[in-house]
Order: C-alpha cells, then sequence, then structure tokens
C-alpha cells in the first residue's frame, strides 16, 4: 500500500503540494488578518464583488470566442484580442456622432443598440477575415503555424489601428441615462455595472442556446467533437469553422462596448489585457468548454478586483492593486496544478486532448 | 619658350605667396573646448533637435512643446547668426525605455547642437547619460522631477542639462497649500504611476500638506497602463479622504476620474491632478465626469504671452493642447541666445560651437526676458524651507491652480485658473 502510494506520488507532486499549501495558507491568513483590521464596510465588500461581476461578465463574452475556436480548431487565436479592439475602436466615431447630434442623450437605448452593433459588426468581419485568410490556408500545417500567424495578425491588426488612426486614447461620450445608481434590497449598484453585468448574461444565454439548441449549434458541436465524421454526415465543414469565428466575433464586438462602458476610453493596445485575461479565464473554466469559460471568466473578475484587497491588505504590502494580474495568475497556475483540465475541463481533455 | 615657362613659374611663384599670405591672416579656427566643437558649414542649418513624446496618449505634452519652439523658430526668422535652422527630433514615449532608445539614436549624430526636451522626467534619467556624453546641451520644457537638478543627485548631470518648467518642490508644495488653505481640507490621499515625476511630486505634496497639520490617509499607486482602478480607488475610500491627489498622466488620470464616480465613499472628494493631466485627452476621456477636476500647473499670463497665444491659435488652431509651450519658446530662445554668444564665425560664414562654453553659457543665464517671466539658470531659491530652484531650474513662472469644466478643452475657459500661489484665489470652486 505504502509502496504503491509512493510510486504515485514523486518528489515533484510533494514540492508543488507545499507551494500549493503555502499560498492557501498566506490568502487565508491575509484574508483573517484584512477582516479583523475592519477597514471595509459590507457595503465596499459588495460594490468590489459587483464589480467583478461586471469585469467578469466582459470576460466571459471575449473568453467565448477563445474557447468556440479552441473546440472546433484546436488553435489559440491570439488575434482575438484585437478583433475585440476593432469593435470599440470604430464604433467610437459612430458614438461620437450620435453624441454630437444629441441624438445619445434623447434615444439612449436605441443609440447603444446601434453603436453595439457597429461594434459587432465590425468585430465580426475582421474574425471571419481572419479565419479565411491567415487560418483556413493554414488548417492542415501543423498546429504551431497558426499559433504563430496569430500571434502575427494581432500585431498587424494593433498597428494597422495605429496607422490609421492614431496611438491617442479616445473618449467614449458619457451616457447620462448611465450616471448614477440604483438600489435593489437596500444595495446601491451603479447603473453601468447594473447594465454590464445584466447584458453580459443576456448574452452569455443567448450564446449558449445557439450552441445547444440551434441546428447550426449542434453542427458545431459536431465539428468539433470529430471534423471528418461531421464532414461525412454532410455538414459544411468550412461554413460552420466562417460561423463560429463569426459568432465569437460579434460577442467580442459586443464585450467591446460593455468595456468601454465601465472603462470609456479606447486605443489600439486596449484589446491586449483584456485578451490574456479572458483566454486565462478559458483556460481556468477549462478550453473548449463553454459554461467553463463563463465560470472561469466570473472567478477571475472577483479575483482580481476582491483579491488584492482581501488577501493583501491584511499583509501590509503597499499599493496591493498593483498586484490583482499577479493574484489572478497566481490562482490560474494553482488550479492548473491540482486540476490541469481547468474546473470542467475534465471531459473535453479526455477527449479530444 | 624658355621666357613663357619662366614667366609661368613667376606667375605660380607669386600666386602661391599671395594665397599663403591670405591664410596667415585669418588663421584656421582651432577647437580647444574641452568637450570638443560643432562645425556649421557657411551654407548649414544649425541642427537643433527635439526629444519630446509626440505620439501615444501623452503626445499632447510634446507636441504643445514642439509648436512653441516652431513658433519661436519664426519669431527668430527661421535663422540663428545667418544660418537657418534644422528643426527636427524624435518621440521619446514618456517612458525610461523611449528616452533611452531616443538618446542613444540622437547621441549618434554629431550635427546636433541642443536637445529640446525631454517631456517627462523618466524620458530624461534615462536619456541625459547618452546625450551628456555626447557633449550635447538639453534643455527641457516640462521636466519637473526634483532630482534633475538637486544638487548630488545621480540623475544630475551638471551643465549639461537645464529646464525652464518649475521644480516639483515648488509644485508640490503649492499644490499643498491650496489643498489646506484655499479649500480646508484636512484629510487627503495620493496616488502615483511609479514614474519619477510622479513618485517625487506626491513625496512634497505629502510632506507639505503634514507640516501643515494635515493626515495623508494613504500613498498608493497604480500601474502605468492599469485600466481597472476600482481596487485602488476601494482601498483610498476606507480612509474616507476629502481630496485626491493623482500627478499622473492620461490615460491612468482619466481612469480614476472615471472610476473614482462610482466609487463608494468618493463621490464628493476634491479630485485633483497636475500638469501632467492639463490635456485635451484628459477632458475628452472623462466626459462629463471631467467638471469640477483640479489640475496643478505654472501660471502664465502678461502681453508677450497673449500675443504668443494668438500665434499659437493661428499657427495650430485652435490652440494650445498643454501648460508648457510657452516653457519650450523659452528653451529655444535661451538656447538660440547662448549660440550666438559663443559661436565663433569665419569670415565665410562658418560656425563654430564649442559645446562646453554653450552648457556654460546657458547655466549662467541671468535675468533672461521671456514668455515665462525672466529666467535666471544658476541661482538657489528657497520658500518656506523648501528649496524651490537649484542651479539649472531657470523657470520663472509662478503655480496655479486650474479646473476643468464640461465644455471642450480650450486653455483659460476649462481648465480655468481659480488660483495662483501668493495672488490668491481668482475663482472659488463649489465641493463635489
Amino acid at each position: 500500500m505504502l509502496r504503491t502510494l509512493r510510486q504515485r506520488i514523486t518528489l515533484t507532486d510533494i514540492v508543488i503540494w507545499i507551494i500549493g499549501l503555502a499560498i492557501a495558507g498566506v490568502v487565508i491568513f491575509g484574508t483573517i488578518r484584512t477582516l479583523e483590521l475592519h477597514l471595509y464596510t459590507g457595503g465596499g465588500w459588495i460594490d468590489l464583488t459587483i464589480k467583478g461581476l461586471a469585469l467578469g461578465g466582459v470576460y466571459a463574452l471575449i473568453a467565448m470566442g477563445y474557447t468556440m475556436v479552441y473546440g472546433i480548431l484546436k488553435m489559440i487565436n491570439f488575434a482575438h484580442s484585437e478583433i475585440f479592439m476593432s469593435g470599440p475602436f470604430t464604433a467610437v466615431f459612430v458614438a461620437l456622432g450620435l453624441s454630437n447630434s444629441g441624438f445619445l442623450d434623447r434615444q439612449p437605448v436605441i443609440a447603444l443598440i446601434i453603436i453595439t452593433l457597429v461594434s459587432a459588426a465590425v468585430s465580426m468581419v475582421f474574425a471571419i477575415l481572419l479565419e479565411r485568410i491567415c487560418y483556413r490556408p493554414l488548417r492542415t500545417a501543423p498546429r504551431l503555424v497558426p499559433l504563430i500567424t496569430a500571434i502575427g495578425a494581432s500585431f498587424f491588426l494593433q498597428y494597422m489601428f495605429r496607422g490609421l488612426f492614431g496611438s491617442q486614447s479616445r473618449g467614449y461620450p458619457t451616457i447620462n441615462a448611465l450616471r448614477g445608481a440604483w438600489t435593489f434590497f437596500g444595495i446601491q449598484v451603479f447603473k453601468v455595472h447594473a447594465v454590464v453585468i445584466i447584458s453580459a448574461i443576456v448574452m452569455m444565454l443567448v450564446l449558449y442556446a445557439i450552441v445547444q439548441w440551434t441546428k447550426i449549434g449542434k453542427a458545431m458541436r459536431a465539428v468539433s467533437e470529430d471534423k471528418e465524421a461531421a464532414e461525412l454526415m454532410g455538414i459544411d465543414v468550412d461554413r460552420i469553422i466562417v460561423f463560429t469565428f463569426a459568432l465569437g466575433g460579434a460577442s467580442a464586438g459586443i464585450a467591446g462596448i460593455l468595456y468601454v462602458i465601465l472603462f470609456p476610453i479606447v486605443n489600439f493596445y486596449m484589446g491586449f489585457f483584456p485578451g490574456i485575461k479572458a483566454f486565462t479565464a478559458a483556460v481556468l473554466g477549462g478550453i473548449g468548454n463553454v459554461p467553463g469559460a463563463f465560470l472561469g471568466s466570473i472567478l477571475l473578475g472577483l479575483l482580481e478586483s476582491l483579491g488584492p484587497n482581501l488577501f493583501l491588505t491584511g499583509l501590509n504590502i503597499p499599493s496591493p492593486s498593483q498586484l490583482k494580474d499577479a493574484i489572478a495568475f497566481i490562482v490560474l497556475v494553482l488550479i492548473l496544478i491540482f486540476r490541469p483540465t481547468g474546473i470542467l475541463g475534465e471531459r473535453i481533455a479526455q477527449d479530444k486532448a | 619658350m624658355t621666357k613663357r615657362l619662366f614667366l609661368l613659374v613667376s606667375i605660380i611663384m607669386i600666386a602661391s605667396m599671395v594665397l599663403s599670405a591670405c591664410g596667415q591672416t585669418a588663421a584656421p579656427f582651432t577647437c580647444s573646448d574641452s568637450i570638443g566643437c560643432v562645425t556649421v558649414g557657411p551654407t548649414d542649418p544649425v541642427h537643433i533637435v527635439y526629444l519630446l513624446v509626440v505620439a501615444g496618449p501623452s503626445a499632447d505634452l510634446g507636441i504643445d512643446a514642439r509648436n512653441g519652439v516652431q513658433i519661436a523658430i519664426d519669431d527668430a526668422g527661421g535663422k540663428i547668426l545667418n544660418h537657418s535652422i534644422k528643426f527636427d527630433g524624435v518621440d521619446g514615449g514618456c517612458s525610461a525605455e523611449g528616452g533611452q532608445a531616443a538618446g542613444t539614436q540622437l547621441a549618434a549624430d554629431p550635427t546636433i547642437v541642443g536637445v529640446i526636451g525631454t517631456s517627462c522626467s523618466s524620458e530624461a534619467r534615462a536619456a541625459l547619460p547618452n546625450l551628456s556624453k555626447a557633449g550635447f546641451v538639453v534643455i527641457s520644457p516640462s521636466n519637473t522631477a526634483p532630482s534633475l537638478t538637486t544638487p548630488g543627485s545621480t540623475d544630475n548631470y551638471g551643465t549639461a542639462y537645464d529646464r525652464t518648467a518649475h521644480n516639483d518642490n515648488f509644485q508640490g508644495t503649492a499644490a499643498a497649500e491650496y489643498a489646506n488653505t484655499v479649500l480646508k481640507v484636512t484629510k487627503v490621499a495620493t496616488i502615483h504611476d511609479g514614474s519619477l515625476y510622479a513618485s517625487e511630486l506626491v513625496k512634497v505634496f505629502a510632506a507639505k500638506f503634514e507640516a501643515y497639520g494635515g493626515t495623508v490617509t494613504e500613498q498608493t499607486s497604480v500601474q502605468i497602463g492599469q485600466t481597472d482602478m476600482s481596487s485602488v480607488l476601494a482601498s483610498i475610500a476606507t480612509g474616507s479622504p476629502q481630496l485626491i491627489y493623482f500627478p499622473i498622466f492620461n490615460p491612468e488620470s482619466t481612469n480614476i476620474i472615471n472610476q473614482a464616480k462610482t466609487t463608494p465613499g468618493l463621490e464628493h472628494a476634491y479630485l485633483m491632478s497636475a500638469d501632467g493631466s492639463f490635456s485635451p485627452a484628459v477632458a475628452s476621456g472623462a466626459g462629463a465626469n471631467i467638471e469640477g477636476v483640479l489640475v496643478s500647473s505654472p501660471a502664465v499670463s502678461g502681453d508677450a504671452y497673449n500675443a504668443f497665444l494668438a500665434k499659437y491659435e493661428a499657427k495650430f488652431p485652435p490652440g494650445p493642447i498643454n501648460i508648457f509651450h510657452a516653457h519650450a519658446y523659452d528653451a529655444f530662445n535661451i538656447l538660440k541666445a547662448a549660440i550666438e554668444k559663443v559661436a565663433v564665425q569665419d569670415s565665410d560664414g562658418t560656425l563654430h560651437i564649442p559645446r562646453n562654453a554653450l552648457r556654460d553659457a546657458i547655466r549662467n543665464t541671468v535675468n533672461f526676458k521671456g514668455l515665462t517671466g525672466t529666467l535666471t539658470c544658476n541661482e538657489t531659491l528657497q520658500q518656506s524651507g523648501i528649496t524651490i530652484k537649484f542651479p539649472g531650474d531657470c523657470s520663472a513662472t509662478g503655480m496655479a491652480v486650474w479646473q476643468y469644466h464640461n465644455v471642450p478643452f480650450k486653455i483659460f475657459t476649462s481648465p480655468e485658473v481659480v488660483w495662483i500661489q501668493g495672488t490668491g484665489v481668482i475663482k472659488p470652486v463649489t465641493p463635489p
């Protein structure tokens, strides 16, 4: 018994477990110390949680593009962050036009829908072009080739926008209808966060419904399971792949508008960090798995928002907010050490890895 | 034949003697300067470069300064000592990495006489080793970090560097004075972004504010490029500060302005940034949230400045996009005056500019009548026990606090001056 156990557990496993337990210990100790200090009120924690949920919602919509493309093609589309950027960056001109004409204030809902549609359409077009020009010719190439191409395409798109529109940041017009807060059951929720959370949840449900309950969604899942078999069953694989890119692109474009509702500035490099985070969230939840991407994104958003203040304040670490990325990525590493397939990634990993 | 040959030889000999005699009357220039001379040929231009941030999120800062220099060149008739002026340059990106790369690039060009720059203090710290080694003289219109001129500091490159912008010992003191004596706040928090400029400025501000008897509830920092400020603002809100001083650049300052409005506990705190956020990009990025935001910045005024402003608006409509255009104008003119003082000109128009003498001439500039006031570059001044001017600080401007309004950016309208140190309140501000 003991010999079997000794054979199954290596020294590396023990070291990893010790590191993991040490980090968990620091997190628990920091959390207890922070809560003992009573620095934050209950309202403060709720506010940070709401902000984390809003951020997580945006990550979830971006992560959908990563996870669906991975599910179908087994490739990481690193240019997805620029697809995310292209929508709101283009739609800012429409938004400014609507704002200058006064339409944004007179009809905020219609204006917001127009801006969102423009953003989604632009991101979708770029996603389709990317698939057609960069990835389709390389579909039979070794897996590293489209990966490197994606990185190249990412830089190309970034610097194309820089060349076309300049390197300066542009501000999105303020939507007066979204200023202020609502109160639900005594909890103050700023309108921007409420709108982003609700929109993200609705969009995720729509995407999930498309993938699960529509004919084309069924075809997507079939291609994802076995491309050759799906083709033999009469599914047009190329069309499904294009549809997947289009759906992921539109989702990223909508995420872009939700992102600028939270942080109303656009620039040509704005996609980089949200893209990395969404990719992280997709891996966290189990890459290739739609509910996993949602779960991973919400978890990452909450960790980023609550983590620095909750884990580090009590440890007297100066400027803890600067370590929010570190916290998020340490958690990612820990989860991947103890659960390499991600939170919901077991089935996918077994079937396709 | 012999006679003709004799005649030819005689003519050649006489011509040689005449030419030799001419040469003796005008001895060729010999450079005795310890770090060398720049020779500008009779038809060559005097090469002056800029190292400013002219691209990216902080571009307004450098473009505004470059515009100021271009107007100064126009006012000089485009010439120094009858030589045309070649004015070009490189982007320093307002970062240490950008400054180092730009400094290395410029240092390879021996035709450069002087550098107008840098825009940001971190850029200067990284660029100065190369620029100084190359023998250039550098005059910055907008570096304000105290360590660049503090005697004994490792960032102080002696006479290789001067600036027409104020020293932040001055700005930090003035901002603290305004917060305490005019706004009457007793609790403040500060945010910097790790840059040389911001970290030194908040230090001076916090020290002075505490000297007034106020409390600094938190001194924290954000990362350059950070978008989500929720956790840093939530942390600051726990101390219930009445004012947040965040002398950082766009877009981080814009993100703080926007997100402070959705942070419980900070809805009624004054938001005060500094000259790094004096920019249309901040105003447009913050939209309606910009209303009431304060910035500490130099005060510029006077008839000469008003005349300059008219030229600026005509040449670069709709007008200034930062506060350091007049400082850049003065920086160029100080450099020009120093070149005219030390240059040796041959009869054919060739200019010889001794580099070290040029540095000394700039450092010894006294009572120079500029747009920003009367500039002196070699004095030490104290105010309330704090040294606000070291040798190398040529600045003559007073400090002011400006306030933004929710209207398109236009200097003196939004932001408008609400207080000038020494003069007092120009316009009372309404608490947020």
